[in-house]
């Protein structure tokens, strides 16, 4: 590798890294405004109250996140049945970590092993000094030293990108629309507009369009933001691909993990629904074959390859 | 006139912060560089001292292959001795060569596959071999950085102002540019 390699050829992971923090960012962004959108759009029409309606979503926003931030490692290790590994207890997979450390100055994360035959790995934390990273026994066994490093060097990425950060701050967005657009229509179902007698009586007409477009976004809004909560786990899972370029310089590793993880048709017992999304390959294996829809957590394991390939 | 002033005034005190901004950050790349190269000698000198342990590991079991071992001892001792990164870096590679026809010799000796001190000593050693090679990494990584950050306009000219001058990336001649992907086994 010389150091003057063409930077913007599309292929190399430079560029893949920066267009891809590139998109994550105007992602979120929009997010953010969509989210603030439709409650302001929904405390109008409710009580009249759009602004203050906002501020008590934007306060609950924050203490879910500060909980989620905090406490989000734990659980998901409770969770998976995982045990923590030092050096003696196997060195190699210790050593393969280390040395990615060293190749991207980062500190040493904690390392655990799930009792699971099913091939699979994931990392948590919410930045490297606080890192973890843990695989399967079965993922563990199958894989040769430069893929392990591979798989790891993905898992590193993920954790050294912040993406666990990113994504709890997504998830908590999501649960607060599918919250809020819940309450809103359950509250026209059974008792009306509490809020509406207190406003000063208006245009009639421009009331009811109100009350119409917060009901569309109450609908819709659940569902947008899953998909750009999707789209944007997308997006990161090949960020944290080009990552592992970065540190290993060896994509051939990775790319025979994949293949190897793909291939197996074993389900991970432990993993579900609200796990799936921080594992390397998708574990919940009747998505893996409508991967190309909207409503994958993971992108094709054969795209992930093939850019690997590329690069 | 007064608020002329006073805005002139603040843009160069904007100005002095950025200026200091840019200035400690050069500062702490400048020694996440200097770090990066200290983390190289670091692994060598790991890797130094392994190997005559191995070499005592494996002596008994190895009778006939004295040559080779010899030629690891051999190595191992100008690679201490080599002075400039030249030197160093050609020396490295011998060292790399001879204990890869040493672990290829391993194979022909069941008793040592199945003993477990040698089988650690050699992820010990394939480990160190791969730590230089990604410190190595890591250190033209971060000289690539800041030499990035001292030419792009506009931190260039507080660069200037202050000497911070590129850094060499480590670089070995021709001949040895191919970098072999260590797998001792």
């Amino acid at each position: 590798m010389t150091q003057d390699d063409g930077q913007r050829t599309m292929g190399s992971f430079y560029a893949h890294i920066s267009a891809n923090k590139r998109k994550s960012t105007f992602l979120v962004f929009a997010f953010i405004v969509l989210v603030a959108a439709l409650g302001y759009l929904i405390g109008e029409a409710w009580m009249g109250e759009g602004p203050g309606f906002l501020g008590i979503f934007g306060i609950v926003a924050i203490v879910w996140s500060l909980v989620a931030y905090f406490a989000g490692d734990r659980m998901v290790l409770a969770v998976s049945r995982a045990r923590q590994i030092h050096k003696p207890d196997d060195p190699e997979l210790w050593n393969v970590i280390e040395e990615l450390c060293l190749a991207g100055g980062l500190p040493m994360p904690r390392i655990y092993l799930i009792d699971d035959t099913a091939p699979n790995a994931f990392a948590t934390g919410r930045d490297p000094e606080h890192g973890v990273v843990a695989i399967t026994t079965g993922l563990r066994s199958k894989l040769t030293r430069d893929e392990l490093q591979g798989v790891m060097a993905h898992e590193l990425s993920h954790i050294r990108f912040y993406d666990i950060r990113l994504q709890t701050l997504i998830g908590v967005l999501v649960g607060l629309t599918a919250l809020v657009s819940d309450m809103f229509l359950r509250g026209l179902f059974w008792g009306g507009r509490g809020g509406a007698r207190r406003r000063r009586s208006g245009s009639g007409g421009g009331e009811g369009l109100l009350l119409i477009l917060a009901i569309l976004a109450a609908v819709l809004a659940p569902l947008f933001a899953r998909l750009l909560q999707l789209s944007i786990s997308r997006k990161r899972e090949y960020l944290a691909d080009a990552g592992a370029v970065q540190l290993t310089r060896y994509p051939a590793g990775l790319a025979g993990a994949l293949q190897k993880i793909s291939g197996d048709a074993e389900v991970l017992e432990v993993a579900n629904r609200a796990t799936q999304h921080l594992y390397i390959v998708n574990p919940i294996k009747s998505f893996e074959k409508r991967a190309k829809n909207l409503f994958s957590t993971h992108p094709p394991t054969s795209e992930r390859i093939a850019r690997l390939k590329a690069m | 006139m007064e608020i002329v002033l006073i805005v002139i005034g603040a843009i160069a005190v904007l100005i002095i912060l950025w200026v200091i901004g840019v200035y400690n950050a050069l500062v702490a790349l400048r020694n996440r560089v200097r770090n990066a190269w200290s983390q190289i000698d670091v692994q060598l000198k790991r890797r130094y001292d392994l190997i005559p342990n191995l070499v005592e590991a494996v002596k008994d079991y190895m009778e006939y292959e004295q040559e080779t071992l010899q030629r690891v001892i051999e190595a191992r001792n100008q690679a201490i001795d080599a002075e400039g990164v030249k030197a160093q870096g050609e020396a490295e590679n011998m060292l790399t060569g001879a204990l890869r026809q040493l672990f290829a010799l391993v194979e022909n000796y069941p008793d040592l596959k199945a003993n477990q001190n040698v089988m650690s000593l050699q992820e010990e050693l394939t480990t160190t071999e791969n730590k230089i090679s990604f410190s190595r990494q890591h250190y033209n990584d971060m000289v690539m950085t800041f030499n990035t950050r001292i030419e792009q306009f506009p931190a260039n000219i507080v660069a200037g102002m202050f000497t911070f001058g590129q850094e060499d990336f480590f670089e070995i001649g021709e001949a040895e540019r191919e970098v072999p992907r260590v797998d001792l086994r």
